[in-house]
Formats: structure tokens, sequence, C-alpha cells
């Protein structure tokens, strides 16, 4: 008993001071990409196109776009370009409303519309109050392991009345990983009927949102979009811990930093 | 490891002799597979004392063969793969049910079933009650005791091997890093190595190294995330709370190398996308030495509790023969005693020198807890030393890998944080892929899982899975 009161002492207090305090990502930590118009060459050279596995990156009409719904976030495009005009900014707040605002297209595009709360009746019944219902349908196990990590001491996700819940019936939405895998497609479709309406369907990272480096394999249905209606879209390959929290917090109409 | 040779060089062997082969050398059966351009079979064992690769390959001249699996248990499911995926019928198989439930092939098998008035059947997903990858689950019971599971996978079946066909192509590495997301560097090393053995490039020492270094890091992020896992499946929630936040740190030590927790876009046939600077190295070793002091107060904390011993004692026992018999690999052997590690038993020059592999033998959660403490301090200090190396090793020397040996086969094995990851590439006569075929430690251990629920209360799954954590997405592919 004396030793884990000792160790507790030892261990701290290490839930961070977020949102009243920014997070500190690492310095190569991957996130909104830019593009600048002015070094871009687009009108002789699609070369960031050419290497894009997911075709996330454009250069139509002469003027490149990214689908951050598509983008693994890989480096592969910045890396091609000659005139180094796309990079990747430390900005980790990515989550939308829309997919089409997810599209990064000039010229007025290249900013991001981040995800808006939630309609007043809604906010009304889950502004305080969350609970969700993940599901994983064909993620690779990193989506889901980003979303686990905001219940650890760290995130501490319950302090922002957010919760993941062991029944559809307990939970108010559904938080969804993965291409979504035709063996999968039966199981995620009951698992949303389940849950007691109006409810709030998530779509977290590349592959869920677009079917991501799995799209156009017949054995995965290519995201949630074509199922059932999505209220919020987290990008990633996977999304930061941050990005997620991110977007849940912008759903809610709660403090984010 | 790595071990290339030319197709026509791999020699023949008829079916009976294989399975002798098999049979009395007590073979390791590392891949089983069906190759559809040349209809042969090919088998992949290894040789874990000497540290050699052995290929053998049989014609397959109808759509029958005589199954291996009543001779040989450990071809159990590569020969239900073979059967699921090319129609190809290992007759006498003793239960040739499918395997990732591909469209209608084999079509409805039943669960097995232990009839009985006061007998009853517990089935448990795909979806699960947290935050985990689809599975099902069928127990079967009387009382609290089960005596038999099934486990029934194949939800995550995406189709990654059917795509890697015609490669490499711009998808073919994000395919390797996402075949299990929480193995991605192991996979993708793997990956690397066969495409740079097939295009004969050699990495320098410094990639080496910081390869080395993203691999041990994968390993203690996931480690640490099971003991916390563990201790919170019996109920101890000091170690549970603590883990959870370790765990991230590791995954951050990850994204300080190269920007992503899972170490996606570290590695790249040909080299590494990411250096570390003096300053860098410093930092991390700084930033490695205070994680680890709380980790080792987390862990501690766990084995002077009687409750936790009590629970983790005894529960959920694999045995040595098993082990053996049915091919596990990775932690799940060594928890029985068999010295069984890529790392140090097949050659990777120097690399590995300062590594010590642990081994515990009574099989049982308890004996899987304990290695991956011991596995974790062994990594550790490996970290350690590497970062070292690190300061004084040549700068990075990219190459970037030219056209694939035509009409090849490479194999190329990495021991990941779960066990051993084995990858068989053969080329066609353009240098393209012909058959990619990946093994997921899981793939040989999910069976593990189910045999040590025999005879256990239902109450202890949660504990003797965590115990594994196998990959669901890695054995569906």
């Amino acid at each position: 008993m004396l030793d884990v009161l000792r160790e507790r002492f030892k261990q701290k207090k290490r839930t961070s001071a977020y949102p009243k305090k920014p997070v500190q990502l690492s310095e190569r930590f991957r996130g909104r990409p830019q593009i600048d118009l002015n070094l871009c060459k687009s009108t002789e050279c699609v070369e960031c196109e050419k290497v894009c596995p997911t075709g996330a990156i454009t250069c139509k009409d002469q003027k490149p776009s990214i689908d951050l719904g598509k983008c693994l976030f890989c480096l592969e495009c910045s890396k091609a370009c000659p005139t180094q005009a796309i990079s990747f900014t430390n900005d980790y707040r990515l989550a939308t409303s829309r997919r089409s605002d997810l599209v990064l297209s000039a010229p007025d595009h290249y900013e991001l519309k981040k995800a808006q709360a939630l309609k007043k009746e809604m906010l009304r019944l889950y502004g305080r109050s969350l609970k969700l219902r993940q599901i994983s349908a064909a993620g690779c196990n990193a989506c889901e392991a980003d979303t686990n990590v905001l219940g650890t001491l760290f995130f501490d996700l319950s302090r922002f009345g957010i919760q993941i819940v062991a029944s559809p019936r307990h939970a108010d939405g559904i938080l969804v990983t993965g291409p979504v895998s035709k063996n999968m497609e039966v199981a995620l479709r009951k698992t949303y009927e389940a849950v007691p309406g109006p409810r709030i369907v998530i779509a977290t990272g590349a592959c869920a949102i677009s079917g991501g480096i799995f799209s156009g394999h017949e054995e995965t249905c290519g995201g949630l979009d074509a199922m059932i209606p999505v209220d919020l879209y987290i990008p990633g390959c996977p999304p930061h811990p941050m990005t997620i929290l991110d977007g849940l917090l912008r759903l809610l109409s709660q403090k984010t930093n | 490891m790595i071990y290339k040779t030319k197709i026509s060089q791999i020699p023949l062997l008829p079916l009976g002799a294989l399975k002798n082969e098999l049979v009395k050398k007590e073979k390791r059966l590392s891949a089983l597979f069906f190759h559809p351009a040349d209809r042969h079979l090919y088998v992949v064992c290894s040789d874990d004392e000497k540290g050699e690769l052995s290929l053998v390959k049989t014609p397959i001249e109808t759509y029958r063969y005589e199954s291996l699996t009543p001779a040989y248990p450990a071809a159990h499911l590569f020969e239900r793969e073979i059967l699921e995926t090319h129609q190809i019928v290992p007759e006498n198989h003793p239960w040739p049910k499918p395997v990732r439930y591909l469209k209608d092939l084999i079509g409805d098998t039943n669960f097995y079933r232990i009839e009985g008035l006061e007998s009853h059947e517990v089935a448990v997903g795909p979806v699960h009650a947290g935050v985990i990858e689809p599975g099902h689950f069928r127990f079967q019971c009387h009382g609290e005791t089960v005596y038999h599971l099934e486990i029934s996978l194949g939800y995550q079946h995406r189709g990654i091997e059917k795509k890697l066909i015609g490669g490499p192509s711009l998808r073919t590495l994000p395919y390797m890093e996402t075949l299990a997301g929480d193995t991605s560097i192991g996979h993708a090393w793997a990956f690397c190595k066969n495409i740079e053995s097939l295009s004969n490039v050699v990495v320098g020492e410094r990639e080496n190294l910081l390869r080395a270094i993203m691999l041990e890091l994968e390993r203690l992020a996931n480690h640490t995330g099971d003991m916390g896992a563990l201790a919170g499946d019996v109920g101890f929630l000091p170690t549970l709370s603590y883990c959870g936040r370790l765990r991230g740190d590791y995954l951050n030590m990850s994204a300080f190398i190269c920007g992503s927790r899972f170490g996606r876009g570290m590695l790249k046939p040909g080299g590494v996308s990411f250096d570390l600077s003096l300053d860098q190295i410093k930092e991390l070793e700084l930033k490695l030495d205070n994680v680890f002091k709380d980790t080792k107060g987390a862990i501690n904390v766990l084995w002077h509790s009687n409750m936790v011993l009590n629970r983790f004692e005894g529960t959920g026992v694999i045995t040595q023969k098993e082990a053996r018999d049915l091919g596990f690999v990775g932690m799940v052997a060594r928890s029985t005693g068999l010295n069984l590690d890529v790392r140090k038993n097949f050659d990777h020059g120097d690399l590995y020198n300062d590594l010590s592999i642990a081994v515990c033998d009574s099989g049982d959660v308890f004996a899987r807890a304990t290695l991956r403490w011991l596995e974790m301090k062994n990594s550790y200090t490996f970290i350690k030393s590497a970062l070292n190396k690190l300061k004084k090793a040549p700068p990075l020397n990219p190459i970037k890998p030219g056209p694939l040996e035509s009409d090849s086969l490479a194999v190329s094995l990495v021991e990941g944080w779960r066990g051993e990851i084995c990858h068989v590439n053969i080329t066609n006569s353009v240098g393209m892929f012909s058959t990619y075929k990946v093994i997921d430690p899981s793939f040989h251990n999910w069976t593990a899982l189910a045999l040590s629920l025999r005879n256990q209360e239902i109450s202890d799954f949660p504990l003797c899975n965590k115990s594994f954590n196998l990959s669901y997405c890695g054995h569906d592919l």
C-alpha cells in the first residue's frame, strides 16, 4: 500500500492544462499542408500529383488542390515538388463539418473551414455530455490507438463530458475508424441503428472519410459517407489525438485552443 | 534476416517427402503458400538454432492434395488460407473452415458446439466493448468454465495481398505501414529489406541504427500499453493509469524522430527519411531516461501486489509442446521457454550484439507479463547503446533502389513486438511482384489464445486476451 502511495507521489499530476494552455507537439509533426502559390509552377509541373498514393493532390485548372480526407500526410508531395511549394505546418486543428470543407483548393479555399458546432437542439442535448460507441471497421489499429489514448490521464476525455461507452444502447453517437470492410458493413449498420436518435456520426481518419489507402478495393465500402450521414470529419493517417479532441470540442461548442 | 534465390534454384520435393521432412526434422514453419503462376506450394522453414532459412516447393497438379495438417499441425491455418484463396482442397484437413470469409468461397460453416442441457454458449463481437478491432469469439461453457473457444476473424479483410501483385507501386509502402498499424515499423522494415535485397542495395550503419531504434521504440510503446491494460484487467488501477500516459510518451519519441507517433514515413527502401543531429540524440536520451524511470516505478508496484500475482499466475497456460507443435512465435513462444527471436537467432551483422533476449518458462499470463517487462528493459538498454553508436556513425547515404531482380524470391524476417514478421516476395520476368506473401506473427498466434482459454473461467478471458494482444488486421490483411 505504501509503495503505491509513494509511486503516486512520484508520478505527479500529468493531466494537460489544455485548453487553457496549448499542447506542445513534436517539431516534425505533420499537420495542415500549405501550398505557396507564388512558388508553385503548376502550369508546367504535376510532380506532386504523380507521387500521391491516394490521389489527394490534384493539379486541375492549373492550381493544386489537396483533399485532406484522402491525404496520408506522407510527405511524398512535398519531397517531389521541385520548387518546395508544399509544406506541412504544425497545425493539428483539421476537423470539419462538411466533406467538401476538407478540400483545400485555389484560389480562396486554402483556408481550412474548421468544424462547426452542432445545431441548437442537439447542443442542448449533448453539449455537456456526449457518449460515443466506437466502431472499428477495418481500421489498422492506429486510429483506434490514438482514439483510445484520449481516455488516458494526459488528455482525460471525460473532463469534457465525453465518454466512450460499451453498448450502442448507452450511446448518443458512433465514432467510426477504418474504410468499412464489406465484412463489417452489416455489423456497422446494426450498431448505428441500435443507437437511439438523434445520433451523431463521426468519421475518424482518412480511411473512414474516403477509404484512404484502401479506396477502390472491392473488399471495402470506401468510407462512411456512402452509407450514413456524417456530422464530423477528422482527417489524418492516423489523426493526432489532439486533432480528434479539437474536433470533438468544436462539435460541442466547447472551448478549444 | 534476408534470404534470396532464383526461383529455378529452389529444390523441388514431392508432397510425401515434404511431409516427412517437416515432421522428422521438427522444422518451424514460417510460411506456406500457393503461387498460382507456377502452381507450386512454397514452404519456408526456419532453423532457429543454426540461424538458417530453407525453402522447398511442391507441384500441385490438380485442385486437391493430401493435407499436411494431420501429421504437422502448424500448417493448419496456412492450408485453410490456401483453400479459401485459391480453392485448392487440402484433403483430410481436420477443420477446413474459412479464414477471412472471402465472398462465399467456402460457404457458411458451423461453430464447434458442446451439446448438453447444462452447457451454454457465449458469443462476443464483432463490435467489442472498448476501442478495439473487430472479431468474433464463441465460448462453449459449462457454468463458469470454458471448454472451448473458437475465434472467427476476417472482419478486417481489406484485400491488401491481392493489391500488392504487380507492384511495387506508390501505394506499396503505405500498405506495409497499415498491414497492422501498431507494427508499422516492423512491417515497413521487412518490406524495405526485401526490396533492398532484390535490388542489391546495402544500407549503411546509420540507417540500420535508426531503423532498429524505431523498432525498439515501437516495442516499448506497445509493451507499456499492454502492461497497463493487463493491470486494468485485474483491477489494479495505478499501473493502468501511469502506463496509459507512458505509452504515449514512447509514441511521442517516435514522433520526435519522424513526426508520426506510429513511425509512418520513417522507413523507405534504400534508407530512412529522417536523421537525428547530435543535439537531438542527446535530447532523445534525456527523454528516454526520464520516461523509463517513470515506467520502472509504474510497473514495479504491480509486482508488489499479491492480488495481481494471484490473478496472473497459472492463468491461460500454453505449454512448450503446444507452442512447438502449432508453430507459435515471438513473445508467446518465449513465454514457454523456447529461445526464439529473429534479432538474435538470425544474422544481423553486429547490429544486435548488445541485445539480450529474455525467456520465461511457465507459459501463463504471469510469464507473458514478466517477459514484456524484461523485454522493455532490454529494449531500453539497446536504444541507449544504439544512440551512443549513432553519435559516431557515418552520415546517411540515401540510395534509390533500382529495378528488382526478375524471377527471384526473397524472404525477409523481422522480430516485431509480437514476434516474427515474415515477408516472401516472388518477382515475375520483369521484376514486379507476382506473389507478395505477408505473415504477421498474429497469424501463427491466434490459436494460442484459443488454447489458453481451455478450462479457464470465462471471466479470465479479457486478461488472457490482453496477455497476447494479437492483431486482427495483421491476420485478416
